[in-house]
């Protein structure tokens, strides 16, 4: 990748952490740890790998992506309002009564948004189904999956990891956003989970493992999943849950934390200065 | 030929659909022999689906090949669909307002010889609870193909109960159905046994024939769908019975009993009666011997109607 186009990449993140920080500033409170952590392989994927369309968002023939940790919705509505899918003032509303940016991804409220999540441990399956039911119509195109840490846990992570191999799925493009953090605390005390690489490797997936918050690592690792004939890909994305929020990072109460709209905007305005830029 | 066997039917008519429109996928959970569905398989491989002994997972690919854009058909064992899948259900198929057809096959006490594990009694209550879901058993191999085809067009998710094994037809093939509307099967003046699956609605129609020779005129309905209920032709029964007793292979909590009582409650409280399963687990036996234990017999019937008509009066 150029370093140009890492560069357009950074300052997209940049501003779209800004706008995910702002948006749960403006609302006092919500699930800022795993929404800051997802910025950056977010605007990768929409920035520069899916093929979706902000003014024909359900158009048949696209990119797929299944934010299984549902509750990431805001940093995704961040990224979608970027893209033009919807006006940037509707981050504004988010939680709001009568909302279309609600905490957990809903497919029949956002425009842009592929798959109904919010029940850890379901976003395997729908993707796997989305790709099974590209293959049948002869679609040639990516689903990519975002689940967390802690929804590794879940029972169904598992069942779709198995079934996904099985089928043979080498269009399906996951990732794990290892932040290690769950809401009960570190995920190596509360439920540990590794060795990650190894057990996606014994399911039979092609497995990477990257920093999550770096361009040009992840761009390499997807690069090379699109290419593979056979297997689904695991990203496994080391990542700092609460990246960027001074008040947030690495704070382990940030899976659902109260932040002040002051607080937030001082965040953002340290994001600014450039002695703070994410590196 | 008066008996059929029900999965036979539901395969052949998923096969039928299936020729047809070529979004028609079917998903399975290592259960494809128990439902009848390998000459699904063998017709359309590429398009089924056996996800291994893993219902949360089945039913939400069902939900991705919905969303997109197939209609899949998912089955298992009623215990399996409902309770073990039931979050997957409700929130990557129903929440997501998408179109997965589910069916619970061995409903009640069909489940015989696997036992109380494997009777659910208790599916069509916690589906019922799910908003705008289709909750449907049909009563005999005539109304399980129209019906499978009526859900098959229906926009939405649905759930079938459905008793996979023999069953005598009580209607002729060319009967049409719409879900939602229950099918009045005798007409009569003084109770109404309002009835739902192959067991309690054959036994209701017994049932109908007993009371008849004593002197006592009962109607009797299949009501096929629970969910939405057929309010109208419960209320037209009741205000010309005034007296009705409901019968169904499932606990009396939550079931076609409470929804008819519901419905009566609201608007025209009569006389009435829920036979089912008394808030017990199940167990193993014959079906000859739990219809016995369980009360989901002819007899059972006749006697709550006779308990009935002396409050009516």
């Amino acid at each position: 990748m150029e370093i140009t186009e890492v560069k357009r990449l950074e300052a997209k993140a940049l501003k779209i952490r800004k706008m995910t920080i702002d948006a749960i500033g403006y609302l006092g409170v919500g699930h800022i740890g795993g929404a800051l952590s997802v910025v950056e392989i977010l605007t990768l994927l929409y920035e520069k790998h899916m093929d979706v369309s902000p003014t024909d968002p359900r158009k048949t023939v696209r990119d797929k992506l299944v934010m299984s940790k549902g509750h990431a919705g805001p940093a995704l509505y961040s990224v979608l309002a970027n893209k033009g899918f919807f006006p940037e003032e509707w981050l504004h509303t988010l939680n709001a009564g009568g909302t279309r940016l609600p905490s957990h991804c809903d497919m029949n409220r956002t425009p842009g948004v592929d798959m109904s999540t919010g029940s850890l441990g379901q976003g395997i399956s729908a993707a796997i189904g989305i790709a099974l039911a590209n293959r049948l119509d002869g679609i040639d195109k990516k689903v990519y999956l975002i689940i967390g840490d802690g929804e590794s846990n879940e029972g169904q992570i598992w069942e779709g990891a198995m079934a996904a191999a099985h089928f043979k799925l080498n269009h399906l493009i996951a990732f794990t956003d290892y932040n290690k953090m769950q809401i009960d605390g570190y995920v190596h005390e509360i439920m540990n989970v590794e060795d990650l690489n190894a057990k996606w490797n014994a399911f039979g997936w092609f497995v990477q493992r990257v920093n999550g918050h770096d361009f040009e690592d992840m761009n390499m690792a997807v690069e090379r999943a699109k290419k593979e004939p056979y297997r689904p890909s695991m990203i496994i994305l080391d990542t700092i849950k609460g990246k960027g929020a001074f008040f947030a990072e690495r704070n382990l109460a940030n899976h659902n934390m109260n932040v002040s709209y002051e607080t937030a905007q001082e965040a953002c305005k340290l994001l600014d200065h450039p002695t703070n830029r994410i590196k | 030929m008066n008996q059929l066997e029900m999965r036979a039917v539901y395969a052949q008519t998923l096969i039928e659909l299936a020729e047809k429109d070529d979004r028609i996928v079917l998903l399975e959970a290592d259960l494809m022999k128990a439902s009848g569905t390998p000459v699904f398989m063998n017709r359309f491989p590429e398009r089924t689906f056996n996800v291994g002994v893993a219902e949360a997972n089945m039913i939400g690919v069902a939900a991705g090949l919905s969303a997109g854009g197939k209609i899949p058909f998912a089955d298992t064992f009623g215990c399996f669909a409902s309770r073990r899948a039931y979050d997957q259900f409700f929130i990557s198929a129903n929440y997501a307002r998408l179109n997965v057809k589910l069916t619970g096959t061995d409903p009640g006490i069909s489940a015989a010889y696997n036992g109380g594990t494997h009777m659910p009694f208790e599916d069509m209550g916690i589906m019922r609870n799910i908003p705008e879901l289709v909750v449907f058993e049909p009563g005999d191999p005539v109304s399980l193909k129209a019906l499978v085809i009526r859900c098959a067009l229906h926009q939405g998710c649905t759930y079938m109960r459905l008793h996979r094994k023999q069953a005598e037809k009580i209607y002729t093939d060319n009967e049409s159905f719409e879900l939602g509307k229950g099918k009045v099967l005798k007409d009569g003046n003084d109770v109404t046994l309002i009835a739902v699956g192959v067991i309690a609605v054959a036994e209701a129609l017994k049932a109908g024939k007993i009371l008849a020779r004593n002197g006592i005129s009962a109607a009797v309905i299949d009501m096929h769908t629970v969910k939405p209920l057929d309010t109208e032709l419960v209320l037209e029964y009741a205000k010309k019975t005034g007296a009705i007793l409901t019968c169904e292979n499932h606990q009396i909590i939550n079931g076609l009993g409470s929804a008819v009582a519901e419905t009566l409650s609201e608007n025209y409280p009569v006389v009435m009666k829920r036979a089912g399963i008394y808030d017990e687990f199940g167990e193993v036996g014959t079906q000859e011997y739990l219809q016995k234990r369980f009360g989901m017999t002819a007899k059972n019937y006749v006697v709550n109607v006779e308990k009935l008509l002396k409050k009516k009066k």
